[in-house]
């Protein structure tokens, strides 16, 4: 099994979908001749040409615009978000135009588009570059949003996402661009709307979702030497959210603790609270609760940032309290 | 204080750019230092003048009687159906904004009627005789309208969103300048696929104080897509006229910085529409890329049927109305002798019976099931 890079799963998720279908073409700032700044598109204007490798002016909502209407016409447009926060410049575009007009048009048109790049909080990089936008985007109806963890989901949900005939929201994480895997020869493609039940356990559920994955599985280790048993589960689907999976697994626990980098108020935790109260409330023995980011522009300074987010300890305690608090 | 803070800010910045906008400055300062005087505004542009330049001057040759007619028979179904759609608001068939065509006839009349049917076109939220024009039926717009399960978005959309993967239609775009790109979307596929299909995007002199309209035109001209972006410049975005809007209010000249051809035409003669629109559809086609088109216009309603248009001066709306499109052409079919206007009155009893009949089969159509609320919204919804 080769061993690959995560960019580089993405970078052969697209070059295989490319291949396996003319429709698909990339575009965005710096995708072609520069290869992308995190390299997923790499070299790929070399193969595939200009046009199906667009290297785009600075205009996120025109050339957003532009993509919906090629996948209108048929195409199938993968927009690279230099850094997904920059797509706050073509909001209008993606809620009212990709996540509505299927709708309002009665069905008359397909938008098999994928919206991908990088998000979240990174390394000092300031608050408009740390964004995390699963929140702003939830509300849109007509939207898929995945939220990718590890090398192997990161290139099999691309696949699929590239595949699908709507509009998916396609969040990758800055600081896992050079995450190693093993994958397998052949192909795989991965469901959009399954969570991964990353660990199974008996006393808890934790829910999380991309980077912060990383964070619970540390404090993960640390619990399981006090004996604590948590069921982890990734929850890759932010919309639709598969409340199955969460539910067989708090049928089980009877607690869940959410964890996730985006700001608390109006998160997707909110969502996974709010749906667990309307669906398993008498499953629960305590209230779920969030562990989440703070409601607060990231701030560059490294130890206030670091505090911005969820960190293993806080994690531990989280799950030391709530359990704590079995009746 | 804040008036102060805010003073010096305008001080400091003005005096760094030169002597022209000091002076500027100091006159806004002595209205801001003056209460009870005069207060405080922006400076006020000049007025644009009414008078119409003739960039293109209507080309009559190559027209025969069989297109005159089509013409005729298009201008006239746009304004029937915009008046009849007034009716049925005021009856209470129809809701939300309705934003009504009457006096722009010519600019859809005049471009799409040139257009392939593999051609694309977007519209904005005055989109009912773009629609028409490039072949949605009169029932399935009317009924759209009346919220029907027949309509062309089977009720979703309303006014504001029509469609029609048949025709090409790429919609309806209820949000200023968003269709833009979109246009722009469908000019790329048909690069992109090497086809010679031609995209067209409508939009107002509102429009051409957007960032897409800008972005747009860079992308289209940089890449030499086919698109013709057609300005509808009918002077009033709502209650804003157009010289308090944009600091340059000849739009067509926009073109030139981003280089590409811009025209200004007479947007009240079909037939100088038609003959500009022909020749930019030509080169989008041949693939000599985009054009910028800017049609001198005017609304003969209110923004909306909500607006009770008390803003825009009478003298400017008899001004533009003497310039009505539809007896212009009639005029230039009988003077030509193309038809007699006894024909002419025949084709607008047809028209009437035909969105009577529209009317009608809205209002027999059923409602959509409300059990069919979710359907649409994802791909596998068929």
């Amino acid at each position: 099994m080769p061993v690959k890079l995560f960019y580089e799963a993405l970078h052969d998720a697209l070059e295989e979908e490319m291949r396996r279908d003319a429709n698909v073409y990339v575009l965005g700032e710096d995708v072609g001749h520069y290869g992308g700044s995190y390299k997923v598109t790499k070299d790929l204007y070399k193969e595939f040409g200009d046009l199906r490798v667009l290297d785009t002016p600075i205009c996120e909502n025109a050339f957003t615009g532009m993509a919906v209407g090629s996948a209108m016409c048929g195409l199938r447009p993968v927009i690279e978000g230099m850094n997904m926060g920059f797509l706050l410049l073509a909001f209008n575009q993606i809620a009212n135009n990709g996540g509505m007009l299927r709708y309002t048009s009665g069905g008359q048109f397909k938008m098999p588009m994928v919206i991908r790049g990088p998000g979240g909080v990174g390394k000092q990089l300031g608050a408009e570059h740390s964004q995390r936008l699963e929140g702003y985007f939830n509300n849109v109806p007509g939207l898929k949003i995945v939220h990718t963890s590890t090398v192997y989901n990161a290139k099999g949900l691309l696949k699929s996402a590239i595949r699908d005939d709507n509009p998916v929201l396609f969040f990758e994480h800055v600081l896992l661009y050079n995450l190693k895997e093993d994958l397998p020869e052949t192909e795989y493609l991965l469901p959009l709307d399954k969570a991964e039940v990353v660990q199974s356990g008996t006393d808890i559920t934790v829910l999380t979702y991309g980077r912060m994955r990383y964070h619970c599985l540390e404090a993960l280790s640390v619990l399981a030497e006090r004996e604590i048993s948590v069921e982890l589960i990734d929850l890759i689907s932010l919309k639709p959210l598969d409340l199955e999976t969460i539910g067989t697994s708090l049928k089980k626990t009877h607690r869940v603790l959410i964890v996730e980098e985006d700001m608390k108020s109006g998160g997707v935790g909110a969502e996974v609270v709010a749906s667990i109260d309307e669906q398993y409330f008498d499953y629960l023995d305590s209230p779920v609760l969030r562990l989440a980011g703070k409601d607060v522009p990231v701030p560059y300074n490294g130890r206030m940032e670091a505090t911005v987010i969820p960190q293993a300890a806080d994690i531990v305690k989280a799950v030391e309290d709530m359990l704590e608090l079995r009746v | 204080m804040g008036t102060v803070g805010i003073l010096c800010n305008s001080l400091q910045i003005f005096g760094s750019v030169g002597t022209v906008l000091n002076r500027e400055a100091r006159m806004i300062v002595k209205q801001f230092h003056s209460p009870g005087r005069k207060r405080a505004s922006l400076p006020i542009p000049q007025e644009v003048t009414m008078v119409q330049e003739k960039f293109a001057p209507t080309v009559e040759s190559d027209l025969d009687r069989a297109e005159a007619l089509l013409l005729y028979r298009d201008l006239t179904l746009g304004r029937t159906f915009e008046d009849m759609c007034a009716q049925m608001y005021y009856r209470g068939k129809m809701f939300g904004f309705v934003h009504l065509y009457n006096g722009q006839e010519a600019v859809s009349t005049g471009v799409i009627k040139q257009l392939r049917p593999t051609d694309y076109v977007t519209s904005t939220y005055r989109d009912h005789v773009h629609a028409l024009s490039t072949g949605l039926s009169p029932r399935s717009v009317m009924a759209e309208l009346f919220g029907k399960a027949t309509g062309c978005s089977k009720g979703r959309g309303g006014s504001m969103h029509l469609f029609s993967a048949e025709h090409n239609f790429l919609g309806g775009f209820a949000f200023v300048a968003e269709g833009i790109p979109v246009a722009v979307g469908a000019a790329y596929a048909a690069k992109y696929r090497g086809t010679d299909a031609v995209s067209v995007c409508f939009f107002g002199d509102g429009a051409t104080n957007n960032g897409q309209f800008f972005e747009c035109l860079n992308m289209a001209a940089l890449w030499q897509l086919p698109i013709l972006f057609v300005v509808e410049n009918n002077l009033w975005s709502i209650g804003m006229r157009h010289h308090r809007a944009a600091s340059l209010t000849d739009i067509y000249k926009k073109a030139d910085a981003f280089g590409l051809p811009g025209i200004k035409v007479d947007g009240m003669d079909v037939l100088a529409v038609r003959s500009v629109a022909k020749e930019a559809i030509a080169r989008a086609r041949a693939g000599q890329g985009p054009t910028l088109i800017e049609c001198t216009t005017y609304r003969f309603r209110g923004h909306s049927l909500a607006d009770p248009d008390e803003l825009r001066d009478p003298q400017e709306k008899e001004f533009w109305r003497k310039q009505d499109p539809i007896p212009r052409l009639a005029a230039f079919i009988t003077e030509h002798e193309l038809a007699t206007s006894e024909e002419l009155k025949n084709i607008e009893r047809s028209i009437r019976a035909q969105v009577e009949d529209a009317v009608q089969f809205a209002e027999d159509s059923p409602e959509p099931p409300l059990d069919e609320l979710y359907r649409f919204q994802f791909a596998e919804d068929e």
